[in-house]
């Protein structure tokens, strides 16, 4: 099938995927055209991208999960107003204007999802990796989230345990306090962090020790 | 809208699609008209869709897996920064992408589509002149793109980025519903933007949490004000949006602007159930 021209004076239709050297020619076009018109500069591009490719991660989060489990104050505090509470770590910014973090218990799972686009909280875990913002995964995780998490994810929450899904509609964005795992007493903040990773802050697992760490 | 032999058992990715002529066109398809006007009921809108397959994690996932989606980043980040157009408005411009386009599409493919499709509309660049530089880069990819500094804005994004942009609103009159109030979706389908999922429409939860007023999306995204709203955590019952095919034991709290509920009366479906 020809990309261009039916023949019948009707626009021609489109194949998708679209080649990526369509798309990346697509970009160019706009950067160049912005960078004319005085809309876009080329400093801010390097800048902002080095930001959130060096600075801003998941690693935050876990910063500030591994105070959550060694400061039973600082807990409520993050439980109340998780706005705040990250504040006080010095982290916060876009997408996290308005931060809530809910908390895994023994009886209790957590997930979050955005099922319309895209919502994430980026100043505790960076942007969204793609599965995140994947048809399979906003479609699913609201519907069948046991079994999204078993088959998908390798996690098996048992049916005793509620699961909760949190699909970020509006302007709130969540992420989860996942439990700490057993075998960590007398951990350092800095070691707790080190275990902490996007896909518990997301819900998606659990916080494992890895059989190398364990004491 | 699809030819047939389309089915969405195939996607993502996997099927080649083929819209139809003089329908649904990507942008970049200048010889036909764009899709106008407003989308309501999109294909992004897709909690409780089957048939999309497993959800495919990549190891060990860069933050960007190429120049041009970190540039399309920057890009909308740049432009938002500067008010060309606000987030709703964003939106609304990934709502209106062609739906075999939408599923199978890159994820910052989805944001060079509404850009583009938002500067033509402001009026910024011309559709025009958009084409015919994209066939020069098309032709030649390495062209050399123009520089140019601007210190001034760029610390200004990079403080937005630290310190966010989006604060609530205040109101005089207070939320209409408190937490623990039952309340219903109601069953709006509104021409153009929404963040009234479909799943939710008509079903019944209760307030779980009342958050601070925020802009409403469904005007903002189409010039009309920003009109903040009180916005309520709402839970609701598996068995309630998923009637009997409902997995045990679960719930979705899902964030509903004030106007999009209403007072609700009588049991929730499992409460029907555990009575009947």
């Amino acid at each position: 099938m020809s990309e261009r021209g039916t023949g019948s004076g009707q626009p021609a239709p489109r194949r998708y995927p679209l080649p990526e050297e369509e798309i990346a020619a697509r970009v160019r076009a706009l950067e160049s055209l912005l960078i004319e018109k005085g809309l876009l500069s080329s400093d801010a591009i390097d800048r902002v991208v080095s930001a959130y490719e060096r600075d801003i991660g998941p690693l935050l989060g876990a910063r500030v999960v591994a105070r959550a489990w060694v400061d039973p104050e600082f807990r409520q505090r993050l439980l109340a107003d998780a706005t705040a509470a990250c504040r006080e770590l010095g982290i916060g910014g876009l997408q996290g204007e308005h931060m809530v973090c809910v908390e895994n218990t023994p009886t209790v799972h957590n997930v979050v999802v955005c099922t319309l686009c895209s919502c994430y909280p980026w100043p505790v875990l960076g942007l969204p990796p793609n599965w995140y913002k994947s048809p399979a995964y906003r479609a699913r995780i609201v519907i069948e989230p046991r079994r999204v998490l078993r088959e998908d994810f390798g996690l098996d929450i048992p049916d005793s345990v509620e699961i909760r899904v949190w699909d970020s509609s509006a302007e709130t964005r969540y992420f989860v306090l996942p439990e700490r795992p057993p075998g960590t007493e007398g951990w350092t903040e800095e070691e707790l962090a080190s275990l902490v990773t996007r896909e518990a802050l997301i819900g998606v697992a659990r916080v494992t020790v890895p059989e190398a760490a364990r004491r | 809208m699809f030819r047939k032999g389309w089915h969405p058992s195939l996607l993502p990715g996997l099927a080649i699609l083929t819209a139809a002529p003089g329908r649904c066109l990507y942008l970049g398809d200048l010889a036909g008209p764009l899709r106008k006007g407003r989308t309501m009921n999109g294909i992004h809108d897709l909690g409780g869709m089957h048939g999309l397959g497993p959800v495919v994690r990549e190891e060990n996932e860069p933050v960007f897996h190429a120049d041009w989606e970190r540039a399309v980043f920057a890009m909308m980040l740049y432009t938002m920064g500067k008010r060309l157009y606000n987030a709703a408005e964003f939106r609304h411009g990934i709502e209106r992408m062609p739906p075999a386009h939408y599923l199978t599409a890159r994820y910052y493919e989805r944001w060079l589509h509404s850009l583009e499709r938002n500067l033509v509309e402001k009026g910024i660049v011309s559709r025009e002149e958009l084409e015919e530089r994209a066939r020069q880069f098309l032709e030649d990819p390495a062209k050399p793109l123009p520089r140019r500094e601007d210190p001034e804005f760029t610390a200004f994004l990079l403080q937005l980025v630290r310190e966010g942009g989006q604060r609530s609103a205040r109101l005089e009159t207070p939320p209409r519903f408190q937490v623990g109030d039952r309340v219903r979706a109601r069953n709006l389908h509104p021409p153009g933007h929404t963040r009234l999922a479909r799943y939710v429409r008509g079903r019944q939860g209760t307030v779980a949490h009342v958050y601070d007023p925020w802009t409403f999306p469904d005007t903002h995204a189409h010039g009309q004000g920003r009109n903040p709203q009180y916005v309520y955590c709402v839970r609701f019952e598996a068995r309630e949006l998923w009637g009997e095919s409902a997995e045990p034991n679960q719930a979705v709290y899902f964030d509903l602007w004030e106007s999009y509920l209403e007072p609700a009366e009588g049991p929730t479906a499992p409460e029907r159930e555990e009575k009947g």
